[in-house]
């Protein structure tokens, strides 16, 4: 019973209430040593499944259409606002934040009827791939204990494959919900720039960043789609377009014969574990299999991407972190409160960031420096949109990318930590989508020899996240024989 | 000033917008005419949004785009079709998210002028540009600590930049009042000066007669009424003079001004100034401004202080400094042009009429003013009463004197000019049986003055009609009563 089908059938039948289900949730959760909480809302998330066990004596039957996620504990990355309760960013800067207003993606969830089990680890406001940058301490790899489950939003990826929360949401700016997601084996999905609101998202880097649904199934993750997705009038790059029918569209079977993967050869260019090659290699086979047809081409700019990607993160990132100045937001240590000369002042709050965080916040200042601007961060939007004009034109060919998502499976803990540049080229697979703000996810297709997950890549154009589920949905359940609509 | 030196002034003008509401968030910018964001209970006009609480975003109110534009059009600017919103990034305590939104390299109106007159010299000064951006909080500074309010963090604030087009103070004072007046007139902002809804920052520098080299400019901050402004940059001209005789030169920098000591101090330094980093806001998508949107604003502006000058001169007959004196307030010049619509429903000579009017306004209605000590909108007086009275004393129903009590007693209460001429009794004595004896009697107690006029003194007519004229409590009319005492005098 770990799927939001499964709950629902077995509260009609009342095999177990919405509060039962809510409580064996918490639980484990608590229980948990891999640290994948940051907080838990347990008080409020009982006084939810109460409403919810209420409302069922009365309906008899779960209000689906009303309250798609009736009942379904979730599990929030903390860096979405939740009022009243505690919001930290992975950071020792908030960590007596307690914001008064909720997220617009977490209002959706909890209008859908979901419970909000409590606050996810996650790298210190999104910076890093293996949540080791967090100030609240690592979170362990659901499966081999010994690895990292990868980053930022690891606490959400690990939580849904340990069953510490039905779906989760994550934040993904350059690559932090699908890298997770894959080391973890579970789905993760990020949608199209101003598919969700982010409002109510602390930001890291306000023209990637994009909240997206994990999940263990494709399904699960189209149906919290279809809650989180539509217009929102506080978030300006909100798009003024419907909500998405992503759960209609994983019931529906793909036109296989009228699909074209496109193949980027920059990604499959050394580097590329055999394992992983070959797990995306039997994914390919399998799609051709079907009836598609498999495209080679070309991103000749996706080699700036990292580059790019590192500089125009960083430079949002020193203007949105700003705020932490221990004026309203951050922490006021003794030490900082007794000195009297402001610059001095900011200096002992502003060293409360974590390594990570003030690399990229003295790197983004610089970026954007007077002088320095046109040459890195001017030149890096350029590249930019080179990057999405690759796209584009690739799109044009194609209906689809499919590639890896990282060369490597979750990699050992204290691996790449001390080697940051390290860090940031795992991250080569990921940040084009981001940069080009188009739809990806990565999707379990295999173990390596060791039992590591293995996430397929697959890329959409903008707004094409029906078509993407379908895919996936297909994909997903490719051992089961043939695939059938409703 | 010294005449062989010259000063190069330009100002950057900071104007709060009246909008309903803030610039990105949904919380008052200003409450009612007579209380301001910033002096209701602290911090309570806020929202997560404008105390740039963690997650929010700015959505833009577009009330202020229009706002912007009106100025831009009035300016004769050219408005940028798709402006960009970018963050000036410092840390200060009063600025809650770490950054200002405004405007950068595309801001929304650009290269217009304004046309200054001061004194008899009348000076076009180039705007080089005017763009939006938020307010930030207000710091208290007390001992040992300081605090901050953010009531009127992102209430909407357009600058407006002259080019370096004036040369005195004076001629700074006029432009400052002559865009004071235009902002007004828009209904664009409040302009109160007192509570900072209108405040400029003068860059001024020197050069010597004739140099094509500009000086080395400083910036004075935060000039908050128009007389300190001349009396800053007064200071700093001659300030700037005397450091250059003295060989040391002038340094680059920001500076404040004492009002107290009328003298300018030292800020910062050049190498002591912000770098901003400026970049484009990406929480904010450009704005997108048709030119539907630009000429329906463009119809809808008032007219403005040289197009209401202009009319009352050429089309009423009003004098220079008459049409000046109605126009230095808006809602004086509002009641006057009232009066003049009025006026045309009952039919009457035009400019002889608001000639009058504007006579009566601007003598009798200023001194009730003064005496009284309240705004004209505060009194009773309404455009009617003017309309009834002139056209009284123009009927030669009413003598001045009477004019001016009705005059009187309408601004105090309100009531119509014919019931106050009724109850006071104040019709003008025309009637000849009632004027036949008095005339008669003043003749009989002068006679050494009748035997003068008659002998020549001509002068001496005034005298009588002076005469009679008290007998009637002033209430006679002066030409009537002086053509029949000439006719009986002969």
């Amino acid at each position: 019973m770990r799927t939001i089908r499964q709950i629902h059938e077995a509260l009609e039948k009342k095999k177990i209430s919405v509060v039962e289900l809510t409580r064996d949730y918490l639980n484990s959760a608590q229980k948990s040593k891999n640290g994948e909480y940051i907080t838990f809302c347990e008080e409020r998330a009982l006084q939810q499944a109460q409403e919810a066990d209420d409302l069922l004596r009365l309906e008899k039957k779960v209000p689906w259409a009303q309250k798609p996620l009736f009942g379904i504990p979730i599990g929030l990355k903390d860096n979405l606002t939740l009022d009243g309760v505690r919001t930290t960013c992975g950071s020792k800067i908030l960590d007596h934040y307690i914001p008064p207003y909720t997220a617009s993606a977490v209002e959706r969830l909890e209008s859908a009827g979901a419970v909000i089990l409590g606050k996810l680890n996650m790298d210190e406001f999104g910076m890093g791939g293996s949540n080791e940058n967090s100030a609240f301490g690592p979170v362990g790899h659901p499966t081999h204990s010994d690895r990292v489950p990868g980053g930022s939003s690891g606490g959400s990826a690990a939580a849904v494959r340990a069953n510490l929360c039905v779906a989760s949401l994550g934040s993904d700016t350059g690559g932090s919900i699908r890298l997770p997601a894959s080391y973890c084996g579970v789905v993760g999905i990020k949608p199209t720039y101003g598919r969700i609101s982010r409002y109510g998202l602390i930001a890291f880097a306000s023209s990637l960043d994009q909240i997206g649904p994990l999940a263990r199934t494709v399904e699960d993750a189209a149906r919290l789609l279809d809650v989180l997705s539509g217009y929102d009038p506080l978030d300006s790059t909100s798009s003024n377009i419907p909500p998405l029918q992503a759960y209609l569209a994983s019931q529906s079977v793909p036109h296989w014969n009228r699909l074209r993967f496109g193949l980027p050869q920059e990604y499959f260019s050394g580097g590329l574990s055999l394992e992983i090659e070959k797990s995306i290699q039997n994914a390919m086979q399998w799609l051709e299999s079907q009836g598609a047809q498999l495209v080679p081409l070309s991103l000749p700019s996706s080699q700036y991407a990292v580059a790019v990607y590192y500089l125009i993160a960083a430079c949002e990132a020193s203007s949105n972190l700003a705020r932490m100045d221990g004026v309203r937001f951050g922490v006021r240590s003794q030490e900082a409160a007794e000195t009297t000369d402001l610059t001095e002042f900011y200096q002992k709050i502003r060293s409360d960031f974590g390594r990570e965080v003030k690399r990229r916040i003295i790197l983004g200042t610089f970026a954007l420096s007077l002088g320095y601007s046109d040459a890195y961060y001017k030149k890096a939007c350029q590249v930019r949109r080179k990057i999405k004009l690759d796209f584009d034109l690739a799109f044009q060919k194609v209906d689809f990318i499919i590639g890896p998502v990282s060369s490597t499976t979750a990699y050992r803990r204290g691996e790449k930590a001390i080697d940051p540049l390290k860090m940031y080229l795992n991250d080569i697979f990921t940040v084009p989508a981001n940069l080009a703000g188009l739809p990806a996810m990565s999707l379990p297709c295999g173990e390596d020899q060791e039992g590591l997950p293995i996430g397929l890549h697959l890329l959409a154009p903008p707004f094409c996240e029906e078509q993407m589920i379908s895919v996936a949905q297909a994909f997903s359940k490719r051992g089961e024989g043939s695939v059938r609509g409703f | 000033m010294d005449f062989e030196f010259e000063a190069v002034i330009g100002l950057e003008v900071h104007c709060q917008l009246a909008t309903h509401t803030k610039i990105f968030c949904s919380c008052r910018a200003r409450l009612s005419d007579e209380t301001t964001v910033a002096n209701i209970q602290v911090n309570s006009n806020t929202c997560p949004i404008c105390a740039g609480h963690p997650g929010t975003l700015p959505v833009l109110n577009r009330k202020v785009v229009e706002y912007g534009i009106r100025v831009g059009l009035a300016t004769h600017c050219q408005i940028n079709q798709s402006p960009v919103f970018a963050r000036k990034n410092y840390f200060y305590p009063d600025l809650p998210k770490g950054y200002q939104i405004t405007q950068f390299d595309q801001p929304l109106c650009e290269n217009g002028w304004l046309l200054v007159e001061n004194g008899d010299v009348s000076r076009t000064v180039r705007i080089q540009r005017i763009h939006l951006e938020e307010d930030a909080g207000k710091s208290v500074h007390r001992t040992g600590f300081s605090l901050v309010n953010l009531n009127r963090a992102g209430v909407p604030l357009i600058e407006i930049v002259s080019e370096p087009d004036m040369e005195t103070p004076q001629e700074a004072g006029a432009y400052l009042r002559t865009l004071h007046s235009l902002v007004v007139y828009l209904e664009i902002s409040d302009g109160n000066m007192q509570e900072g809804n209108f405040r400029c920052d003068a860059n001024v520098s020197v050069m010597r007669h004739g140099s094509s080299q500009l000086g080395i400019r400083t910036e004075i901050k935060n000039l908050n009424s128009f007389r300190f402004i001349e009396k800053a940059i007064e200071y700093e001209i001659s300030r700037q003079v005397e450091v250059i005789r003295s060989g040391v030169g002038v340094i680059q920098e920001t500076r404040g001004y004492d009002s107290s000591k009328n003298s300018t101090f030292p800020m910062r330094s050049k190498e002591q100034a912000h770098d901003y980093r400026y970049f484009p806001d990406p929480d904010l998508l450009p704005v997108k401004i048709d030119s539907d949107w630009i000429e329906k604003i463009r119809h809808s502006l008032p007219e403005l202080p040289d197009q209401k000058r202009a009319r009352l001169m050429n089309v009423l007959g009003l004098s220079l400094s008459d049409a000046e004196l109605l126009i230095s307030s808006k809602f004086l010049v509002e009641f006057f042009d009232e009066v003049v619509q009025k006026s045309l429903l009952v039919g009457v000579e035009l400019q002889c009429f608001s000639k009058a009017a504007a006579n009566w306004m601007l003598s009798e209605v200023m001194r009730l003013r003064k005496e009284d000590n309240i705004e004209l909108w505060q009194s009773q007086l309404r455009a009617f009463h003017i309309v009834d009275l002139v056209r009284l004393v123009q009927k030669q129903s009413l003598s001045h004197i009477q004019a001016k009590q009705v005059i009187c007693i309408a601004w105090k209460t309100g009531q119509d000019v014919s019931s106050i001429v009724d109850q006071e009794g104040l019709k003008q004595w025309n009637d000849l049986s009632l004027l036949e004896p008095l005339m008669d009697e003043v003749i009989r107690d002068f006679p050494r003055q009748v035997a003068e006029y008659r002998a020549g003194k001509d002068k001496l007519l005034g005298f009588f009609i002076g005469r009679v004229m008290k007998k009637t409590n002033g209430m006679a009319n002066p030409p009537l009563l002086g053509e029949l005492l000439r006719k009986k005098l002969m």
